[in-house]
């Protein structure tokens, strides 16, 4: 076919342009969505240890999307000898398997949070979100001192987590998928993916943690912190052979 | 051509490349103002003011939405617009449709940009837009598909010009990348709050593949359709080789939606997807590099344009930036330099290498052949389209340069080790070090944005004075019928 033929038909030009342009992409998504290894299987005694969200954490984690940290913080370790001194282990495409949005982020105009969980106490995370210079004289962070002042906006945490159940995330709204999610997390766990009690279990959470230091109401600092604290936690390293992981890359 | 297919500029739908012209330098300056704002507020944190709405974290959208979307996008629109007319010799299709098109993608931005700031965001870079907001640009897209494919079959000329070809990959190919990057769950139907549809490592692929081709073909193929429509024009030369253009467009158009993954090097993402991803980056430098030698060389033989023309000058410049932009992209993609690069502040400038550089020099050079046109009458102030040349390029370079320091030294700061095997530097020191050069940035900055406000300026006063120009010769005119009875 000579090329004027394409320059000269406009139905011939967009056909072939919206082939040559689908290929890209056909050919690196739609696999990762079918090769088995791309997600490690992270289980310990036959329990998956990389789980969804609690309520609170869920929300905790919109507020995280809402400030746009993603902006200024990634989320992915990688494998090298600094970062493994710097922030840990490097990152398992398992711990973001139920984060949708991913939050790997692309700039660290602060530092790599993929572990930052329980590395800093409570009290800790609430004064460096109000005030980061307050803990970190060079900080270039804003300050966040709206978060202790808000309380906690969670009346559509079910229908928060319903939207996840629809796009993949294993929280359960039958018996069945309770009992499902027992043999796949654990007990422990399982409770608190359950969309029926998502708003007691939010408030138990908060009530037990009290991660804010104000007992009185839940505030959107208590629901940032518990995402925070739990970042990176969910993989014990130590229960897994060296080299377990390196064999899905 | 015979006399009697030659279409009147009467006939031609100008009021829809005038409006979408006026938008984009409104938006330029918005969008270039709140990029040098937060720019400021990572230079002196305080700028924060302690106020939700004007954090970092928000504001950062409402800087690449606005210059994007806003002036990119309708840039984009006006010169297609202006393009697709001029090279088919018709009117462009429709006539609410285009209108349509217009407040459509305004209202898209302007919406965009006052929810990131409420707190409304997708969280997805560069696709931030909440899924209302997704949903109005999707049915605005179509219409702009529409109306550029009807506009092409009413076309006068056998041939479909070469800026035609891209903006064509360039509709087509915003709208898949748009459509499956943005797929998600609303929480409710009066909820803003939705989750996406892909999760972790698949998000990440489908994000970057968006995101890359935000920069490929939003950013790229349709500003090389102006490029060949405006360059050859403005310097009143033929396109230096057919032959090129058609081997470097499908080049391009099929290697750049396999580089994305070249952002997530390193990452959880496979490594046979990431090295895919760089290989193509590295072949891309050809169909790069094809399409700059195609803009430049159409000057030979008319070089001395360059000493007289200031609006020559900001083409040029724009493909000289265009070359060196995409010669650093595959360098950057390889893996080790990636390394170094990647989180840090050298993507950013490599980045606004492309986008000040290119996208927003190209789209001023451009401008200032439309708008004389669009307006029938001469520019305002020659001498201020060259205190606006000087003001931009000035700006760029103190920009990259400053960022290439703070990017590659807070890299190396990063990975160095003291002689007992330790991490040298804490975080908190190596941001320390990026005081100096976010003020340089942040210097650079202000020096374009005082650029594309010298220019909105000149481009008011060319409009009030084609309009003073209007009135007289309808009061000459008046007058002499007057005279005549």
């Amino acid at each position: 076919m000579k090329h004027e033929t394409i320059e000269t038909n406009a139905a011939w030009l967009i056909v072939l342009v919206f082939i040559v342009i689908s290929i890209g992409g056909l050919a690196e998504i739609v696999p990762l969505y079918f090769i088995d290894d791309t997600v490690e299987d992270v289980k310990v005694d036959g329990i998956e240890t990389v789980r969804p969200y609690s309520p609170l954490e869920v929300r905790g984690r919109d507020i995280y999307m809402r400030e746009g940290c993603y902006l200024c913080h990634s989320q992915m370790i990688r494998p090298f000898r600094d970062e493994a001194l710097r922030y840990g282990h490097y990152s398992l495409a398992a711990e973001s398997k139920f984060d949708h949005p991913f939050q790997w982020g692309s700039k660290r105009t602060g530092p790599d949070l993929a572990r930052v969980g329980k590395k800093y106490s409570n009290q800790w995370h609430v004064e460096h979100l109000t005030a980061p210079r307050s803990v970190v004289k060079e900080s270039i962070m804003p300050n966040y001192p709206w978060l202790l002042k808000t309380d906690l906006e969670y009346k559509d945490i079910a229908e928060r987590m319903k939207a996840l159940k629809m796009v993949g995330v294993p929280y359960s709204e039958t018996k069945a998928e309770y009992e499902a999610n027992v043999k796949r997390f654990g007990k422990d766990v399982a409770k608190f993916l359950d969309v029926n009690q998502a708003e007691n279990n939010l408030m138990a959470q908060a009530l037990a943690n009290n991660y804010d230091g104000n007992k009185s109401n839940i505030t959107e600092m208590d629901a940032l912190v518990a995402y925070l604290q739990v970042l990176g936690t969910m993989v014990d390293f130590s229960k897994f052979e060296d080299g377990y992981f390196s064999t899905f890359r | 051509m015979s006399a009697t297919s030659q279409v009147s500029p009467q006939s031609y739908n100008y009021d829809i490349v005038k409006m979408f012209t006026i938008m984009a330098l409104v938006w330029g300056i918005l969008g270039m103002f709140t990029g040098v704002y937060i720019a400021s507020e990572l230079t002196w944190p305080i700028l924060n003011f302690d106020t939700p709405e004007i954090t970092f974290g928000r504001l950062r959208p409402v800087h690449t939405t606005l210059v994007i979307f806003g002036f990119g996008g309708s840039a984009l629109f006006a010169t297609s617009y202006y393009v697709v007319q001029r090279t088919c010799q018709t009117r462009l299709w429709g006539e609410l449709l285009p209108s349509y098109t217009f407040w459509g993608w305004q209202i898209a931005v302007a919406s965009a940009a006052v929810s990131y700031m409420l707190g409304y965001t997708q969280a997805r870079e560069y696709a931030e837009m909440v899924w209302p907001i997704d949903i109005l640009i999707a049915v605005t897209w179509v219409a702009y598909l529409v109306i550029y494919v009807m506009t092409l079959r009413k076309r006068s000329q056998p041939h479909i010009y070469v800026a035609n070809w891209f903006f064509i990959a360039f509709i087509l190919a915003t709208a898949i990348l748009h459509i499956f990057n943005n797929m998600a769950m609303p929480v409710g139907l009066f909820s803003l709050s939705s989750y996406s549809l892909h999760a972790g490592v698949q998000d990440a692929m489908t994000q970057w593949w968006y995101g890359h081709n935000a920069v490929g073909f939003f950013l790229t193929a349709a500003f090389l359709g102006m490029m060949y429509y405006f360059v050859p024009k403005q310097a009143g030369r033929p396109v230096y080789s057919y032959r090129l253009s058609i081997i470097h467009f499908w080049a391009l158009i099929f290697l750049y939606m396999w580089v994305g993954a070249h952002h997530l090097h390193w990452t959880a993402l496979p490594d046979w997807t990431s090295t895919l991803a760089a290989t193509f980056s590295i072949l891309l430098l050809l169909p790069s590099w094809g399409g700059m030698i195609n803009g430049i060389m159409t000057l030979s033989g008319a070089w001395e344009r360059l000493r007289s023309d200031p609006v020559v000058r900001f083409l040029i410049v724009a493909l000289a930036f265009y070359g060196m932009s995409t010669f650093e992209g595959p360098l950057m993609s390889l893996k080790s330099v990636n390394a170094l690069s990647h989180y840090t502040d050298w993507t950013i400038g490599h980045v606004h290498s492309g986008a000040l550089g290119w996208v927003a020099m190209v789209t001023f050079g451009s401008f200032y052949h439309l708008i004389p046109r669009l307006w029938e009458t001469e520019f305002y102030s020659k001498r201020l389209i060259n205190v606006h040349f000087y003001l931009a390029v000035v700006g760029i370079i103190l920009y990259i340069s400053a960022l290439w320091v703070a990017g590659i030294g807070q890299g190396l700061m990063w990975r160095a080790f003291d002689s007992y095997g330790n991490l040298a530097y804490t975080f908190i020191e190596t941001v320390e070090f990026l005081h100096l050069p976010y003020f340089m940035r942040t210097l650079g900055g202000a020096f374009f944005v005082t650029g594309i406000i010298v220019m909105g300026y000149n481009t008011y006063m060319t409009i009030r004075k084609s309009r003073l120009e209007k009135a007289e010769f309808e009061a000459k005119i008046a007058a002499k019928m007057a005279s005549a009875q």
